[in-house]
């Protein structure tokens, strides 16, 4: 394709454009990271720079010295972020699959049931008077794994429309004419033939289970049962949290006080830090369209 | 093929049957119980005697919270964060995709993409402290490196309510117009290149291409966008109204929606009648919209339309 001179332009104009905004949409990111690398002092006084006088590893030093803290909240990020999303991914599949079954019975009616929780919600109030007071989740891990996350209706339709759309019925009969039982066919043969959309959803409930703190601001008050996002947020409203443990001096007798700003950016770097690593596979699901057009019919 | 012909239909119904059991378990449980829990709304919850036990108090909770002027806030702000999110929002997107579709490397605009959704996939807690890093009072990015130099006065963010419409919209957007362009970007991808070609030959320049050949092909995709982010106009994203702006007091009557205020009602007031009392207002109305929208997807895009 031959581009004229204006259309040359245009090439140019947008990329420059993309350029500058992908710049914008990254730069906060960037002042935090270099705001952890800051030396405290610099930073209260200098305030929050992209070229900053002096650096320092003192926030970073000061999370390894209280590290316990830091691992048992990654520990219970990354706990429930990989028992919520492999049960989550199971119950929605196995639901999801006789619904896109058009010769089973029930399909539509699984399919309103679930389809219905989209459109009305009974609120919060009697969802957390139901956690609490009779399933007795508050302070338990479940309270961070339960309540909302599992499942959606969103993510079983996403599921049964890629079943219903890529994997065809003759398949599935031709499958059990050769005896294979419904278990069977769904785990050997509709699972395997859907890995696109496992993984976007998986993905999807990954990222919900990293990202969430709102379960905990419901359901949890011990900071033992905090996972990243939660400690980031106590250490936000109170910095001193870290000295309720032995973590207080140990940065030495002559350090000044504890680099409280800068660890809070370091915080949240290192909450940042896992999402970096779905970041390329989010894009080429989402690329490949696997979403789009998907919650239909 | 030994069972009876009688016995078949049960054989094959049973094992999807115990399939789909655990999911519709946890819907019945998250979804469906507290559906039946909005009764709460009309009593006056007292835990002593138990939620069934506790006496009917009809509409009192929400002649209560309609009295007071937290109701109008709440619904006023709900309401035009929600219009200016979805007017801006699908502008700035519809921009960013037509201007990535132009990029003639995949490798560009696959960076760039890459770059544009990372704001989507991190916390409420997260962006809170980017956005803490811009706007604190004392060594804030804004105050300290762009105002005081220009010697403007410096603003303590946190506790000047009039700037947070400006500031919510604005960090909304930097959060999710990226993430929103990835669907108007695939509907550029699948438009025939033919056309343009042949606008191209009549003479059409690129300007001109756009508001004749994309932005009319891109218009079911719009209205049906548009509809579906109306019906979910009662609904706010619960950190950015109380996360972002730090749960600051003296920020609520421009950051309060119905989703902060059922929280606050909740567990900071302990004031469960109104609290449940506004989480009810919110899922009928929400409702209502949701239908009344599928409605008019069907009017104008029988395709579109969700049921």
């Amino acid at each position: 394709m031959i581009q004229t001179r204006g259309e040359r332009t245009f090439t140019v104009f947008s990329a420059v454009v993309m350029f500058l905004l992908t710049v914008f949409a990254f730069l906060p990111f960037l002042l935090i990271v270099i705001a952890s690398f800051t030396n405290e002092t610099t930073l209260i006084r200098n305030g929050y720079s992209f070229f900053p006088e002096h650096l320092s590893l003192d926030a970073y030093r000061y999370i390894k010295s209280s590290a316990y803290i830091f691992i048992r909240a990654y520990g219970v990020s990354f706990l429930v972020t990989i028992l919520g999303t492999a049960i989550g991914l199971l119950i929605t599949s196995m639901l999801a699959y006789p619904m896109s079954r058009s010769d089973f019975k029930y399909h539509n009616l699984l399919a309103f049931v679930v389809f219905f929780t989209m459109l009305f919600s009974g609120g919060i109030v009697p969802s957390y008077i139901m956690w609490t007071q009779y399933f007795h989740i508050k302070n338990t891990l479940w309270a961070l794994i339960l309540p909302n996350l599992l499942a959606n209706g969103f993510n079983v339709l996403l599921v049964r429309n890629y079943f219903k759309n890529n994997v065809p019925l003759e398949i599935i009969e031709a499958a059990q004419i050769d005896g294979a039982s419904e278990l069977r066919t769904f785990f050997r043969i509709m699972l395997p033939l859907s890995m696109p959309v496992m993984a976007t959803v998986g993905m999807f409930m990954g990222l919900a289970y990293w990202n969430d703190w709102i379960n905990a601001l419901y359901f949890v008050s011990k900071p033992q049962l905090y996972g990243i996002q939660n400690l980031l947020m106590q250490l936000m409203s109170n910095i001193q949290f870290l000295n309720s443990g032995q973590a207080g001096n140990v940065l030495g007798a002559e350090s000044v006080s504890l680099p409280s700003t800068a660890v809070r950016m370091a915080m949240a770097v290192l909450g940042i830090v896992p999402v970096l690593f779905v970041l390329p596979f989010m894009q080429k699901y989402l690329t490949r369209g696997v979403i789009i057009g998907a919650v239909k019919g | 093929m030994t069972a009876k012909p009688k016995s078949k239909p049960l054989k094959k119904t049973l094992p999807l049957l115990i399939l789909a059991g655990p999911g519709l378990l946890y819907f019945l449980i998250n979804s469906y119980f507290p559906m039946f829990g909005v009764f709460i709304a009309f009593k006056d919850v007292n835990y002593a005697k138990g939620i069934f036990g506790s006496d009917w108090i009809g509409f009192k909770n929400f002649t209560f919270l309609f009295q007071t002027s937290d109701a109008w806030i709440m619904t006023r702000n709900t309401l035009l964060y929600n219009l200016a999110f979805i007017a801006l929002g699908t502008i700035v997107s519809i921009i960013i995709a037509i201007l990535m579709s132009e990029l003639l490397t995949k490798l560009y605009s696959k960076l760039f993409m890459t770059g544009l959704i990372l704001p989507n996939l991190i916390s409420m807690v997260v962006l809170s402290l980017l956005v803490f890093a811009f706007l604190n009072a004392d060594s804030g990015f804004v105050n300290h490196s762009i105002l005081r130099p220009l010697g403007i006065p410096e603003i303590n963010w946190y506790s000047e309510a009039k700037y947070w419409p400006y500031l919510l919209v604005l960090i909304q957007i930097w959060k999710t117009a990226g993430y929103g362009s990835i669907i108007y970007f695939a509907s550029i991808a699948g438009i025939d290149k033919s056309i343009y070609e042949s606008a191209k030959i009549d003479g059409a320049g690129k300007l001109k291409q756009i508001r004749m050949i994309t932005l009319p092909l891109l218009k079911p995709t719009i209205i049906v966008l548009v509809l579906m982010s109306m019906g979910r106009i009662f609904n706010s994203d619960f950190g950015l109204f109380y996360q972002v702006p730090m749960n600051s007091g003296a920020l609520y009557s421009t950051t309060q929606t119905i989703d902060t205020y059922v929280y606050r009602a909740l567990m900071q007031l302990n004031d469960i009648g109104m609290s449940a009392a506004a989480g009810l207002y919110q899922s009928l109305v929400g409702f209502a919209l949701v239908l009344t929208v599928n409605a008019i997807v069907k009017k104008v895009n029988p395709e579109n339309a969700l049921f």
